[in-house]
């Protein structure tokens, strides 16, 4: 009986024990989530060098070689994108704006996916009256309207980016910890789990040792999403003139092309590019969670 | 945890063990007085003693796994006392809980449920150690130990392996060595092989038979499966709807049945032959519905002998022959 037959040391890719990795290697298989890549670490290296891109200061005012404002100037080799009715190079304005995009996105997603997991984690864990505290206190976060809840959130602090984060964490972790708790309602009754009891697990280790790691991937879907929710957060925000005007973003460059009347004059190389930027952003948030989906979900794949 | 008060004192005891559930709550609730519970286990009396090997029989649905789960205080019992080696399980916590941890554990039914996934095998079988606190240096060899106490190669054949990788007999082995790797006194054994195909089932049986016998373990094996039970089991005991309705040496219960119930069971037995006639099932239905409390002998509705007597009185478990026990008002 001592002649067990054990599998090769040597396993073929994608079934390989790293679940993480054989879960890349789907993403990477599907086109969509493979562009949602491409359009993150795009966005994350344009912020990242910025500074280095920007072929002017884009608050500066920029003058022609006769001394004049240049004004709604077109595409050119010395202005990029063209420059707005006041005369700032838009092609700089886009690209700083990204870094604002990736700041809002990134600690929007990072409040979110913490809070969400946490809040799930406990309420599907113990369940009882912290699960009934935490769940009410979610739908009413979930009955609070987004952009009014903004807006009254600027009144209150200044007009300041971290206004939309703060209101992203505070709105969206409710639908993170719904998901989280009902995966975990399901994952607490492994046996695995009741096995980690029996061997002496305190409650803190079986739900930060033996189930958080098999939610984990839902925590990084749904930040994906929190991602795009934000930066179109962001721009709605600046849109309706709450944003922070020392900031540049593309929601602000969309307010200043609409409130300067640049869509009837049809500087398309005013408003186009911001729209544009911000449809990329937000879409790849929703491509890599569909490919995440079929991931964390084999019976999707066709 | 006071260790062996006296040779003669059960390992464990249970008396008048009852484990009730109460219903899904539901809004018309409110205007009902009380609710029916469903009475999963019901004033289960039974002794084991070291080194001793229990089988608790019966269908589906019957209470077999709860009562194991309260005895290993995975759950707590609604009613009735268990003594762990002369200790009360019900008030322990903390390190008096780890103590009784690394006494009594389980083994379970599905081995592919029963290992997390993103645990190598080499850190399953070292997770009981870190939870009980057990020295670190002394992990590796109590694992190899447990390794080789079920038979299965040096922890170097398992290197960087997860469960997935693994047959469902190698698995079962695994998860009877991650309860062998905590040297304990008493494991509850829930259906060990019942997921396994039945090319492995002897192999592990043989196993945990070898196991339990030289280290000398006190063993509950919870099964359906009479032959399983006449195989490892030298005391038995059955199980119908949260009631023990007979107990007796393994042997003469499976030879001799009393209780109809019993008698039910072995003629339920299928017999690997297709031109043999067989006589029709002397009883009906189905399991009868365990909620609310009914009066007299839950059996009664099924039963081929009941009396008017087994409709208003509840038989209590007596003793007919030296060993024997039967709780059947014909008997």
């Amino acid at each position: 009986m001592a002649n067990v037959q054990m599998p090769a040391q040597s396993l073929p890719a994608g079934q390989g024990g790293n679940a993480f990795v054989a879960g890349l290697r789907r993403i990477l298989r599907d086109p969509f989530s493979v562009a949602a890549l491409v359009i993150y670490v795009l966005l994350v290296l344009v912020a990242i060098f910025a500074d280095q891109l920007m072929t002017h200061d884009p608050t500066q005012i920029q003058f022609r070689a006769n001394g004049r404002v240049a004004t709604n100037q077109p595409v050119s080799e010395a202005f990029l994108l063209g420059t707005t009715n006041l005369g700032r190079d838009i092609y700089s304005q886009l690209i700083a704006g990204s870094r604002n995009a990736l700041m809002v996105g990134v600690t929007a997603a990072i409040s979110v996916a913490a809070l969400g997991t946490l809040v799930g984690l406990l309420s599907g864990y113990f369940g009882g009256r912290i699960d009934a505290f935490l769940m009410r206190l979610a739908d009413v976060a979930l009955a609070i309207p987004f952009l009014p809840f903004v807006i009254v959130l600027s009144g209150f602090f200044r007009a300041n980016t971290w206004n939309v984060v703060i209101a992203v964490a505070l709105l969206l972790w409710p639908n993170t910890a719904r998901v989280i708790r009902s995966q975990v309602l399901t994952v607490k009754e492994r046996a695995y789990v009741e096995a980690a009891r029996v061997t002496g697990a305190s409650d803190l280790r079986i739900l930060f040792v033996h189930v958080a790691p098999n939610i984990l991937p839902l925590t990084f879907l749904y930040g994906s999403v929190a991602i795009g929710w934000a930066i179109l957060t962001e721009a709605a925000v600046s849109f309706v003139g709450f944003g922070d005007p020392s900031r540049i973003s593309w929601g602000f460059m969309l307010q200043d092309a609409f409130v300067s009347q640049a869509l009837s004059r049809g500087s398309w190389n005013w408003f186009l590019p911001p729209g544009i930027c911000i449809i990329m952003v937000v879409i790849a948030g929703f491509f890599l969670a569909r490919g995440a989906e079929e991931v964390l979900f084999p019976k999707l794949r066709s | 945890m006071a260790t062996g008060l006296s040779a003669t004192t059960p390992l464990v005891e249970a008396r008048g063990l009852t484990k009730r559930f109460a219903p899904p709550a539901r809004l018309t609730d409110m205007f009902r007085k009380e609710r029916p519970h469903t009475h999963a286990v019901n004033k289960v009396d039974l002794t084991i003693s070291r080194g001793e090997s229990i089988g608790l029989l019966g269908e589906s649905g019957c209470g077999k796994t709860t009562t194991g789960r309260l005895l290993l205080k995975l759950i707590e019992p609604s009613a009735g006392d268990i003594l762990f080696d002369g200790t009360a399980v019900a008030g322990l916590a903390g390190p008096s809980l780890i103590d009784f941890r690394k006494r009594a554990q389980l083994v379970f039914q599905n081995p592919f449920d029963a290992l997390n996934p993103r645990f190598t095998i080499e850190r399953a079988l070292a997770e009981p150690l870190v939870n009980t606190g057990v020295e670190r240096a002394t992990h590796r060899d109590r694992v190899e130990k447990a390794l080789s106490q079920v038979r299965l190669p040096p922890l170097a054949r398992f290197e960087g392996l997860f469960p997935h990788q693994l047959s469902g007999g190698q698995l079962q082995r695994i998860v009877l060595a991650r309860a062998l790797v905590l040297e304990p006194d008493f494991i509850v054994a829930d259906e060990p092989v019942s997921m396994l195909d039945v090319s492995v089932r002897a192999g592990v049986l043989n196993v945990m038979r070898e196991v339990r016998a030289s280290l000398g373990l006190a063993a509950l094996y919870i099964s359906h499966d009479l032959a399983l039970v006449r195989y490892v089991c030298s005391r038995t005991l059955v199980m119908y709807l949260g009631r023990i309705v007979e107990e007796g040496p393994t042997e003469d219960l499976l030879k001799s049945p009393l209780h109809p119930y019993t008698r039910a069971l072995m003629k339920a037995v299928p017999v690997p032959r297709v031109d043999q006639s067989r006589d029709p099932l002397p009883i009906i239905g189905n399991v009868s519905d365990a909620r609310g409390q009914p009066k007299g002998c839950s059996f009664r509705d099924r039963c081929p002998l009941a009396i008017a007597r087994c409709a208003d009185d509840e038989p209590a478990l007596r003793s007919v022959a030296p060993g024997r026990r039967v709780a059947c008002h014909l008997v």
